[in-house]
This record gives C-alpha cells, structure tokens and sequence, in this order.
C-alpha cells in the first residue's frame, strides 16, 4: 500500500518536472561537449599539424585542416631524412622503448603474480605488514632514489644500457605488480587452495592449476599498467641513458628541443604522435581494463 | 634441506620482491638521507658534514622559487581537476546518449606520456603560431596570449597541460564512486521533494568523501613528482620561473654536480609525499580491517 502510494507520487514528480528536465539536458550535453573539445582539441591539433607543409602551417591557423594527406613529416620523424649527422629520428629508439618494455613487464608481472599469490594464499604471522612494505614503493617520489641508482647501474656496468632500464622498471614496477595479483587473490576463495593441499598439490601446482587460470583479467590489467607506465617513463630513462640507448620519450624531447635549425611543428607533431601512439591503441582497445587498473592502481596506489 | 625447502618455498618465493624493495626502495632512501648529511659534490663522501645543504637549500633563491611554484601548481591543479572532474562524473552519471565515447574522450590523455602531452601544448600555446595567431587570424587584432614566454604567467601554462591530463582520472573515480551507490537512496531523496542538485549537493557527494581523499592524494603526489611536463613545455623557463622541486633536484645532482645538496632537496620531496601518504594508507588499512 505504502509502495503505490509513493510510486505514483513519483510519477507525478517526473512528469510536473518535465519542461525544467530539458532544459536541464540540453545544458548538460552543451556542457560535456564543450569539454569534449576542450580534451580533444590538442589530439585534433596534432593531427593536423603533423599532415601539413611548414607553408600552409604559418599560413593558416591551428585549426585549419591540410589541403592534403601529406604523410612526410611522418617519414621524416621515423626515419629522418637520410643525411648522417645530427639527424634525429626516432625508429631506432621506438626499439629501443619495444626492447625495454617488453622484458621489464614480463618480469614484474611474474615476480607481483608470484608475490601476491604467496600473501593471500599462504599467510604467515606479519604478512600483512610485508604487504605494507612492499606498498610504501609505489610512492616514493624516485628523486629519492636517483642518485644510489645511477651509482648501483655504474658498478654493476648497465648504466646507459637497455638492460639497466629493464632493470629499474622491473624493480620499482613490484609494488604496484604485487598490489595489483593481491588484491585480486585475496577475493578468490582460500577453500579451494586448501582443498588442493589436501589433496597433495604443492605450492606451484596450485599456482599453475588453480590460480593461473582464473587470472586472466588481473594480467591484462597488470601487463596494460605496467606497459604503459613504462613506455611512459621520461624520469628514469633521461637520468639512466643518453645517446643510442635512450627510449622514446627521451628522444622525442631531445628532437623537440634541438635548435639546430628551422622549427618543423609539423615533425614535431607527427614524433609526439609516433611516440603518443602504442599506449593510445592500448587505450582505445583495453579501455576498461586500463581504467581498472588506473582506479585499482589509484584505490591503494 | 628439501624439508625445509618445501616448508618454507612461499617464504622463498617472497624472498626476491622483498629483497629487492629492501635494497632498491628502503635502503636507496637512507643512502640518500644520509648522503644529505655529507658534503659530497661530484662523487659522494662518507664524511658527515652535518645540516648545512639544509640551511643552504632554504637559502636558495632557486628553491624557494621552486617551493614557491610546487605550491601555485598543486593547489590550482587540485582545484580544477577535482571541479571538472566531479562536473563531468555529474553530469554523465545522468543517462547521457554515447556516454561510452565521452568517457573515453575525456580519459585518453591520461594514456599519453606527460612528454607528448607537454609538446602538444607547447607547440598549441607558441606565441607565433598558436592559440594566439588563432585569434588574431579570426580578427581579434589585439588578442595576446603568451604565458609560455611571460616569466609571471608560464607557471599557468603547466596548470593547463596537467589538467588536461589528469582530469578525466579524477572523472572516471568518481563516476565509479556514484555507481556503486544505491539506486534506492537517490530515489527515496527524490519522493521526499529533493531536487537533483539537493541530492547530490547533500547525500551523494557527502557520502564520496573517501574518493575526495582518494584523489585528494593522488593528484598531491603527480604533482610533487612532476617533472617530465615542465621538461617538455618549459624546461623551467623563461629563466628559472618555472623550476619546480623535481626539477631542482635533477639539475642540481646532473648539471651542477652538487650530489649532497640534490640528495638534500630529494630527502625534502621525500618527506612532503611521506606527510601525504602516511595517514592515507594507514586509514585504507584501517578500513580494510574493519570491512
């Protein structure tokens, strides 16, 4: 009785407040698209920027579109233009980022898969507290650890190197890798792990068997996370290399910033581009494990 | 030996991540800290000089410019992200058409790196070229916008960039936060004779207080790190104007060769994220505890 009582009060609500509810939507679209250009504005601006000629650049404004698809500034930011010296271009270095990211992920994804596994699974007196531990790393500001680090990568010989990056990637990617499979195994059932031992399975039979196969979703959220930070990274690549062994960040900004000669926009775009593009295609195809991993990441992290 | 193996293999397995947190996390922090105390210069020495890189970096003009524009950064860049953030989850939480491809448009930036995103906005906020010419070619003649060359106003234009990227994060929390509240509530407010702003105005958005945090000390913390956008859109510049503490710390230890009074304003950023995260994770395990 109660219930029809205050469901028709609401129908009546709803529809005494029908003219007041369009125009409220109309200001609300008006609002989202108008912040959708504000957040497209810039990709848009590359865009076009990169597919235009210098001339038609300094002719026309942000805005205006290019007479034709003209897809040189793209060449000449992959592959330069062929005279040796002083030219920059980032192909090799778009390797040297595949060749550093790859590794670094795989790594520290196993190591948190392996980590997070051991502390929901087989708990031991003060777990917990190693879990904090391991935590605090995903927020130390690496300021703090820049100096030391320089130094280890020097006495170890793989400063400037590749595999000093994957290295350091690998090592302060952990705390988030292990938050990450954690929190994920922490809501898988320890029954079904203890029934496993019962029934005589050991510690990485029940990995393999029991865990391993449900974790799909958390690996493509860890492996995106990790991915894109790393392809992402500008501190420690600009700090740890220099020269041919620097990733793509490092060279974008260093192409960017030569003023050696004649400002290109239209190269510069198309590099930001080029460099912008592995994490956006990520993005556009794993959306939503992208942002899980940003609010999981960012929930604790 | 393989009894006490297979007793302890979770044990084992642990060893690796602790090890190396120990090493690279705990034991690089106090290296530094020490090193603080020292008078290194190029190479570090173990001697203990005692607080003076203190006393001389509050004393730097550089610093304190640095300290000065960390503080105009990060209270500008919490105030609009969370504002457009919490607008924007608002607003699209309201059964919006394509509120998918929205949602993606404002999320994408936060995919790029902050390089590409600083390049972006360099080459859109030149003078010559850019958002001004824009204007100007549209016929306001006498239309100037130049912050990224104006000492007083370049520190604005990072502003602009970090929140162009870190907005839609702000966003996607929140929006998360309103789903997981209850139908029931918002329509039980609305029976009572509440309005749609009442309602958010006063229960939903009092009951997000833990995202408030949440983004709180996430935006804090992108920018007391941040470094890679003032590299890439001003290099600090003009002049020093937009030096910021991060910055500080790598010129200082790379350019200038000064190691103990880097490790000094290294230990500083340290601690101000310290004052930051320390309560926040020990309410997030108190919570955990208690759920």
């Amino acid at each position: 009785m109660q219930a029809k009582t205050s469901l028709a009060a609401y129908t009546q609500l709803e529809k005494k407040s029908k003219v007041t509810n369009m125009l409220l939507r109309w200001f609300l679209y008006f609002v989202l698209i108008l912040f959708a250009s504000y957040f497209i504005f810039p990709l848009y601006v590359m865009i076009v920027t990169s597919l235009k000629t210098m001339e038609e650049i300094r002719q026309g404004t942000l805005l205006t579109l290019p007479s034709e698809l003209n897809f040189d500034s793209w060449a000449v930011a992959w592959e330069g233009r062929g005279y040796g010296a002083g030219d920059t271009f980032l192909k090799p270095y778009f390797w040297n980022s595949i060749k550093m990211v790859v590794p670094a992920v795989f790594f520290s994804t196993f190591i948190g898969a392996m980590t997070g596994y051991v502390l929901t699974k087989w708990r031991f007196k003060g777990d917990s507290w190693v879990f904090l531990f391991l935590l605090f790393g995903c927020f130390i500001p690496f300021q703090a650890i820049l100096l030391p680090m320089a130094r280890t990568l020097g006495v170890l010989g793989i400063s400037n190197s590749i595999l000093g990056l994957v290295v350091v990637h690998t090592v302060y990617g952990i705390p988030f890798t292990t938050l990450f499979f954690r929190n994920y195994y922490v809501s898988v059932p320890t029954e079904l792990v203890k029934a496993a031992r019962i029934d005589g399975a050991g510690f990485f039979k029940i990995f393999f068997k029991i865990l391993l196969p449900i974790s799909a979703p958390i690996i493509v959220v860890t492996v995106i996370w990790q991915f894109t930070q790393i392809w992402n990274d500008f501190l420690f690549g600009s700090t740890f290399s220099f020269g041919k062994a620097a990733p793509i960040q490092v060279a974008l900004n260093n192409m960017v910033l030569s003023s050696t000669s004649v400002k290109e926009y239209n190269v510069d775009m198309a590099s930001a581009i080029i460099a912008g593009i592995p994490t956006l295609i990520v993005y556009v195809l794993a959306g939503k494990y992208f942002i899980r991993g940003l609010t999981s990441g960012a929930v604790k992290g | 030996m393989f009894k006490w193996l297979e007793k302890n293999l979770p044990k084992v397995v642990l060893a690796p991540a602790v090890g190396l947190i120990s090493w690279f996390v705990y034991g690089f922090v106090l290296w530094t800290f020490y090193i603080s105390f020292t008078n290194s210069k190029i190479l570090p020495r173990y001697e203990l000089w005692g607080v003076g890189n203190y006393a001389k970096l509050w004393a730097s003009h550089k610093w304190l410019i640095a300290v000065e524009n960390l503080f105009v950064f990060t209270s500008l860049f919490l105030i609009f992200c969370t504002v457009i953030g919490i607008v924007l989850a608002i607003f699209l939480d309201q059964k919006i058409r394509a509120e998918g491809v929205l949602r993606t448009i404002y999320l994408y930036p936060m995919a790029l790196s902050f390089i590409v995103t600083g390049t972006a906005w360099k080459w859109i906020l030149n003078p010559s070229l850019g958002i001004q010419k824009m204007f100007i070619d549209w016929g306001f003649e006498n239309f100037t916008f130049d912050w990224l060359v104006n000492r007083e106003m370049a520190i604005y234009t990072i502003v602009i960039a970090g929140v162009w990227q870190s907005a839609g994060f702000v966003m996607a929390l929140f929006l998360a936060g309103l789903r997981s509240v209850e139908d029931e509530i918002v329509k039980a407010a609305k029976i009572d004779g509440a309005s749609l702003f009442t309602v958010y105005w006063k229960i939903l958005l009092p009951m997000m207080r833990p995202v408030f945090f949440t983004s709180f000390v996430i935006l804090v913390h992108i920018s007391i790190k941040s470094y890679d956008l003032v590299v890439a859109l001003t290099q600090g510049g003009p002049g020093i104007s937009t030096t910021m503490p991060a910055m500080y710390m790598t010129q200082t230890a790379f350019h200038k060769s000064q190691v103990a009074l880097s490790a000094t304003s290294a230990i500083m950023m340290f601690m101000a994220v310290a004052a930051v995260i320390i309560p926040y994770l020990y309410s997030e395990l108190r919570r955990e505890n208690a759920s």
